[in-house]
């Protein structure tokens, strides 16, 4: 691959930009409410970007760009019921009590709600997974960078082996990173996401229109396709007829309810920036905002997947007739096909599925899209985009760990009184070592072939369990501390349990499951993930129900702002009807109704 | 809020949407799908680039972004 300087420009006029806002922001991060909660003085619209942004990580662009070309569009689950329905929830019924609770992060709600116990026990498990998060997103970078040969100009005049791009792109991006969360915080992080926000869609959105311009508009993916591809809900009825391999029940109670509920409502992550608001209302309509951008985000990174397999099935250009009628929605592998064949890195040779054929490299499907489509120039652009969307990815986790140490691990554990900058140095270190790990997390990414569904594991063991904790403490004032603590480690657990005792179709046992014995095989692995969350879920869930009955509840006065029945209720919503989160969280629900029902 | 973060995505977009859009007229012909996306979409970026400075122009003239209400 070929950069033209034109393109070294935009990807340095970013760079420049990036950490300009890092050095700005640095200015006003004096005290550990400046550096972990950017003053509680941002408006609900810059939050609510940053809310979507902070997700638009590498799992995001390439891990839903490679599903969109293996499933096709009901890829888009993982938004519509993935997403917005949780986004609304935490909005309307979930953000007074973080908000409102001064809180300084999830964990510490837990702290507050219950005790010290179950807020160590979220607060670790949290900071693994963010780092792993973190992790992924580095890595997806580095391994697309070294396919994509982006740095073997610069390297070649350097001097320097090939080899050492995968290192030296690792080391770029989380030095950058380091640099831009080290001076400003959350402030920097969240300027810096919208900032990566509108880059992202800037790279993306074009590559989708001229996509599809090849491909006949999305009559031509139809076409090409088959219905299979193009239909959200086809075939939902049973776990065999379509190709996520779950049925309509898995889907929604595991990936609409569990998964997405547990991830959008309880991640560090994602409500750190709600809790960056400067009020109340503020705080509850950054969800809501976001969802409203949240619906539309598959058309730029789910259509790139499509798009490339629909050129992988049909080459765009003429005169290259497949050898054989191919069916509608049968892949054929063309040579120059966008999406490649999987190469076994140790051996060197492709890599085959149960039946014996090539496997594609799904994870390029998006990355060779741009390369095949964009000039020099926009090649810029995308690049740029690409880069955009793992810093954001990887900031997101950095301030959320950074936060979650200081206060949750630090303060609460290793020393509990010294001023304020004592945590503020604190913080800026717990980025440097949290950027630190992430590189280790990166190197260890490498195992899994689909990052995304790698994601939906790490998720299922940590996240399911831990909103059957948030529920309960937010809506059930007998829930206590010892249920809480108990029902989680019951639910963490039931996932590892569940995980070692069930294994996806076609696979060995290992790191995809089955290492305590296999009791029961899944269509796909993503049927499994979902089928872990709703069994570690209902174990939590039952569990702290249990043990709640049987131990002694705080009293009552302790929990006024922290339960639902007794917080007082906001009456009144100020400001016009637009603004007003019951309003908004309708809109967005019927919104994404309506686009379930045109891809349906 | 410390600066208006409208300022620093208006000129970004300000200045990759002209490079870029300079580079489509100026540099060698390339069509993608029939179309110069360098000149198009340069010109796109640009264009809300202005977009964004003017919003936040706007905004320090104090006509946008009420005060938060709580």
């Amino acid at each position: 691959m070929h950069l033209g300087a034109v393109d070294w420009g935009v990807i340095c006029l970013y760079l420049v930009f990036v950490l300009g806002i890092g050095i700005v922001s640095a200015r006003r991060a004096k005290s550990g409410n400046d550096f972990f909660l950017a003053g509680r003085a941002i408006p609900a619209w810059v939050c609510g970007l940053a809310f979507i942004s902070a997700n638009l990580g590498a799992q995001e662009v390439i891990g839903m760009g490679a599903s969109g070309a293996k499933y096709g569009i009901a890829t888009a689950h993982f938004y519509w019921i993935g997403a917005i329905p949780a986004m609304v929830f935490i909005g309307i019924f979930m953000m007074p009590f973080y908000y409102g609770s001064k809180a300084r992060s999830a964990p510490e709600y837990l702290r507050m709600r219950f005790d010290e116990k179950t807020r160590a026990l979220n607060a670790l498990t949290f900071a693994a997974m963010t780092i792993l998060n973190s992790g992924i997103s580095m890595y997806a970078l580095a391994k697309l960078i070294q396919t994509l040969h982006v740095f073997d100009g610069p390297f070649a005049a350097l001097g320097l082996p090939q080899a050492w791009i995968f290192h030296g792109a690792i080391l770029t991006a989380a030095t950058v990173v380091l640099v831009y969360i080290y001076l400003g915080g959350l402030r920097g992080a969240i300027y810096n996401e919208v900032l990566q926000f509108f880059l992202i869609v800037a790279g993306f959105a074009p590559l989708v229109w001229l996509g599809l311009r090849q491909v006949g508009g999305w009559e031509g993916l139809q076409t090409t396709l088959g219905p299979g591809y193009t239909h959200a809900w086809a075939g939902m009825a049973h776990a065999s007829t379509n190709k996520l391999g779950v049925d309509w029940f898995g889907l929604s109670m595991g990936l609409g309810f569990v998964l997405s509920f547990g991830y959008w409502c309880t991640d560090f992550l994602v409500v750190q920036r709600a809790m960056a608001a400067n009020s109340m209302s503020a705080a509850r309509r950054t969800p809501l905002i976001a969802a409203g951008v949240k619906m539309f985000i598959p058309f730029i990174v789910i259509l790139p997947g499509l798009i490339a397999i629909a050129l992988t099935s049909a080459p765009d250009h003429p005169g290259k007739a497949p050898a054989a009628a191919v069916r509608a929605g049968e892949i054929v592998q063309h040579d120059p096909g966008v999406i490649p064949i999987k190469i076994d890195s140790t051996t060197g040779k492709p890599m085959l599925d149960a039946r014996g054929q090539p496997q594609l490299d799904y994870d390029l499907a998006t990355p060779n899209l741009l390369l095949r489509y964009f000039p020099i120039g926009m090649v810029g652009v995308g690049l740029t985009a690409l880069l955009a969307s793992f810093m954001s990815g990887m900031a997101g986790g950095v301030t959320a760990f950074n936060t979650v140490f200081t206060y949750d691990i630090y303060q609460a554990y290793i020393r509990k009184e010294a001023p304020d900058g004592h945590y503020l140095m604190v913080g800026r270190l717990a980025t440097l070592f949290g950027i630190a790990a992430s590189v280790a997390a990166a190197y260890l990414c490498s195992q899994f072939n689909n990052i995304n569904d790698f994601l939906q594991l790490v998720m299922a063991f940590v996240n399911a369990p831990v909103f059957a904790t948030f529920l309960l403490g937010m809506f059930w004032k007998r829930t206590t501390g010892h249920g809480a603590f108990i029902g989680l480690a019951a639910g963490t657990l039931t996932a590892a349990i569940h995980h070692g005792l069930t294994l996806p179709i076609n696979d060995a046992p290992g790191l995809k499951g089955g290492w305590l014995g296999v009791m029961q095989t899944y269509p796909s692995e993503m049927a499994q993930n979902f089928w872990i969350a709703i069994w570690a879920w209902s174990a939590c869930f039952i569990v702290t129900i249990a043990v709640s009955l049987v131990t002694r509840p705080k009293p009552q006065e302790e929990l006024a702002g922290l339960v639902y029945s007794l917080t007082p209720k906001i009456v009144h919503e100020k400001g016009p009807w637009y603004m007003r989160p019951v309003t908004l969280g309708v809109i967005m629900l019927t919104l994404t109704v309506i686009l379930n029902l045109i891809f349906r | 809020m410390l600066f208006d973060v409208r300022l620093p995505i208006g000129l970004l977009f300000l200045a990759i949407g002209l490079l870029v859009a300079g580079y489509g007229v100026l540099g060698p012909t390339t069509l993608s799908a029939g179309v110069n996306i360098d000149l198009i979409w340069g010109g796109v970026m640009a264009v809300f680039g202005a977009i964004m400075l003017a919003l936040a122009a706007l905004a320090k003239r104090g006509q946008l972004d009420p005060p938060p209400e709580d």
